[in-house]
């Protein structure tokens, strides 16, 4: 299925897309109120991305600095080619201990490697702590935004997934008591968990440091429980120094939800006195979009979510309409660098209204890429041959002004005297399913022109 | 007809060429007229180069721009003479100054992209017009269309600024009764997006309907802006709705309105 097909599932329940819309509306405000709060917005904008560029351009070094640091901070260091790797080496770390209780913080790197049911497959019970991964996981569902991962679903999804798995009353959907039976749930699992795995927000070259931001203290609370910390990281979440973090955690919130700063934004640099901490880095596809002069800039995403919220399609298309861990327009241009034929239609899904950039706390040329990548997809044969000949038709009468201006009136006579029903038939013209069509004059500008030119 | 703006007739030595865009000349060709006379009435006489179709943003926007090529050159070659082509679509001038970095960038290519302007923007940046005298007692809604404000900058964004200013708006304000309507998101994309309005038809459709209910909630009468394109598709929805809402370029207002 395509996006669009996708979108026209989404679409069909108008109420949902409205409330859908404005709440991630709402979110966009807050963060306009956060950035024009602060008159230095833009320049700190311009630094992140200026320090992620250098970054990029130097990350052999950075990595190779990054994990002697933490070799000598005592953590272990694992490197993953690909997803298989990462979750043979979470799933091996995990077996040496004899654990069978894992608690996960929220990452979107385990998503991208589907590290849950690699685990589960294996006999490993793995609980997302955080809150909204945590029902998402009860319903089966995957995140449909980086950052609110069950914004596709009301307080009344969330209170039958919980009467359901939680045992809570039926028709309970007050938002404080369904919290509260899912904080005293994840308690138990917090205590019972054997093995703490999160993601990582910010690598710090320089320390050997990983930090994790979260609003729920869930990454700490299940760190410092368990007897092992596995964080599993992507290759690009490095940054050179640890004065170079404040750039960030200065823009991170402001652009994803409008704080201030994150409740929790929590340092992990060694292991605790009889404690283990492992650091996995993965590459899985990145350093093929490394190589991609054009894409390049896409690996300094921080994951914030904000051009999610700001982009009109994905606010009326919902997440999962995307089909990739990494939704919205930051995955429209991530993800034909995984699979090009699966996800050719993602570059498609934007009008190209370039909201996404503005947003981008990173300046990610987010939709210049978009429009790039619909160029590499037509290349490599994976738009619609409809599409590919009538463009090259269309460009054979737009570079012929003779053929143009007859075609033109032909067309337009067309419209003129073809009764209405044939011209709007919802069949095969998708413009007239919500829209007329322009009334066709009965002269054209250019006829206009002549006309006034003789006269004269 | 008395020309206010005689003090600008120095302009009338400046050669123009007007670029009508392929959709506008067909379907809207008031919005072509308008230009020109409007031109002319701040003392531009702008000429009107028979060969020329389209910028080739179709194409390119489908993921087909080396299909675009051709279209490209005939747009260079038909205008190349000219100091300043000018069209009333920020979309197309947009496509002309950023994607037409493909093809050889020979003298002529360089000087058609820097100097093909949007039609407000010279009016305002080129010919130094900052207010036109005239009256348009009506509450007008004004649709800011993405490549001519994030493009081409033409308009202050809502991801930057609280303040909902630009070349249009402040041009509009010189006319005596008119009201603007304060849109709850001044500033979201309409969905038309080119191709993308039949790709994505019902995105594009439902991001077109939640316009125009903005504009609806909000009291406009006459619904205008700088691309025709965004209004193609938003008044297609308006009159799909038979609602009591008028399209028109802000080049036929400012034409119909100057004193």
């Amino acid at each position: 299925m395509s996006h669009s097909q996708r979108s026209d599932i989404f679409l069909l329940d108008a109420e949902r897309t409205t409330w859908h819309d404005e709440t991630l509306w709402f979110v966009r405000q807050k963060r306009d109120k956060a950035v024009y709060a602060l008159p230095e917005f833009q320049d700190l904008r311009e630094l992140a991305s200026q320090i992620k560029n250098h970054t990029l351009s130097k990350l052999d070094f950075y990595l190779t600095q990054f994990e002697e640091a933490a070799k000598r901070n005592g953590v272990q260091v694992h490197w993953a080619a690909d997803a298989a790797e990462h979750n043979t080496i979470v799933l091996g770390l995990i077996k040496k201990h004899g654990a069978t209780r894992v608690v996960k913080s929220k990452s979107m790197l385990t998503e991208e490697c589907h590290l849950n049911p690699h685990l589960i497959k294996h006999g490993v019970e793995v609980i997302d702590t955080d809150l909204g991964e945590r029902i998402i996981q009860m319903r089966e569902e995957a995140p449909s935004h980086v950052v609110l991962p069950a914004i596709h679903l009301k307080k009344e999804d969330v209170g039958d997934t919980f009467h359901i798995h939680l045992g809570t009353a039926k028709g309970n959907n007050d938002p404080q008591q369904l919290t509260e039976a899912a904080r005293q749930h994840l308690r138990e699992k917090f205590l019972a968990g054997e093995v703490a795995i999160s993601g990582v927000n910010f690598a710090i070259a320089e320390t050997g440091s990983v930090v994790v931001c979260t609003n729920e203290g869930n990454a700490d609370l299940g760190v410092n429980l368990a007897k092992v910390h596995i964080a599993c990281m992507g290759m690009e979440k490095l940054i050179p120094r640890l004065s170079d973090l404040s750039v960030f955690t200065r823009v991170l919130t402001r652009s994803a939800t409008g704080q201030p700063v994150t409740t929790y934004t929590s340092h992990f640099t060694k292991p605790a006195p009889g404690k283990e901490m492992h650091i996995v880095i993965v590459d899985n596809g990145r350093t093929k979009q490394l190589g991609r002069p054009d894409f390049r800039a896409s690996l300094k995403c921080i994951r914030c979510g904000a051009c999610m919220n700001t982009c009109p399609v994905y606010r009326r298309s919902g997440g999962h309409s995307y089909d990739f861990t990494i939704p919205g327009p930051i995955g429209a241009i991530l993800s034909p660098n995984i699979d090009m034929r699966k996800h050719a239609s993602l570059p498609f899904a934007s009008t190209l209204c370039g909201s996404c950039t503005d947003v981008c706390p990173v300046k990610i040329d987010i939709h210049t890429q978009l429009y790039k990548w619909r160029q590499v997809l037509a290349e490599e044969g994976e738009i619609p041959a409809s599409k590919k000949w009538s463009m090259r038709l269309l460009s054979s009468v737009l570079s012929r002004p003779g053929v143009y201006g007859l075609g033109g009136k032909v067309a337009r006579q067309g419209l003129r005297f073809l009764p209405h029903g044939l011209t709007h038939a919802k069949g095969y013209n998708p413009w007239a399913i919500a829209r007329e069509l322009p009334e066709p004059p009965k002269q054209s500008f250019r006829e206009w022109y002549n006309q006034q030119q003789k006269n004269s | 007809m008395t020309n206010v703006f005689d003090g600008f007739k120095s302009q009338k030595r400046m050669k123009v060429g007007l670029f009508i865009p392929c959709y506008v000349d067909q379907f809207y060709p008031q919005v072509g007229i308008a230009t020109l006379q409007l031109l002319e009435k701040l003392g531009v006489k702008a000429h009107f180069p028979k060969q020329q179709t389209c910028c080739g943003q179709p194409m390119a926007n489908s993921g087909c721009e080396r299909d675009a090529i051709p279209v490209y050159h005939n747009f260079v070659d038909t205008f190349q003479d000219y100091d300043y082509v000018v069209g009333p679509a920020g979309s197309c001038v947009y496509h002309v100054r950023k994607h037409f970095n493909i093809i050889d960038q020979t003298p002529q290519v360089e000087h058609v992209r820097t100097n093909t302007r949007e039609l407000f923007d010279f009016i305002i940046n080129v010919l130094g017009i900052s207010e036109i005298p005239g009256s348009f007692p009506h509450k007008v809604g004004l649709h800011l269309s993405c490549h001519g404000q994030r493009g081409l900058h033409q308009a202050n964004e809502s991801e930057m600024t609280p303040v909902r200013d630009g070349q249009l708006k402040r041009l509009l304000t010189s006319m005596k009764g008119l009201e603007f309507t304060e849109l709850d998101r001044n500033d979201e994309c309409c969905g038309f997006g080119g191709t993308f309005c039949v790709s994505e038809a019902g995105i594009s459709a439902r991001m077109g309907q939640d316009r125009v209910k903005d504009h609806v909630r909000n009291g406009t009468q006459v619904l205008t802006g700088g691309d025709m394109s965004c209004l193609m598709h938003l008044e297609g929805i308006i009159r799909r709705g038979k609602l009591p809402i008028k399209v028109m370029h802000a080049a036929e207002i400012l034409n119909g309105a100057i004193l």
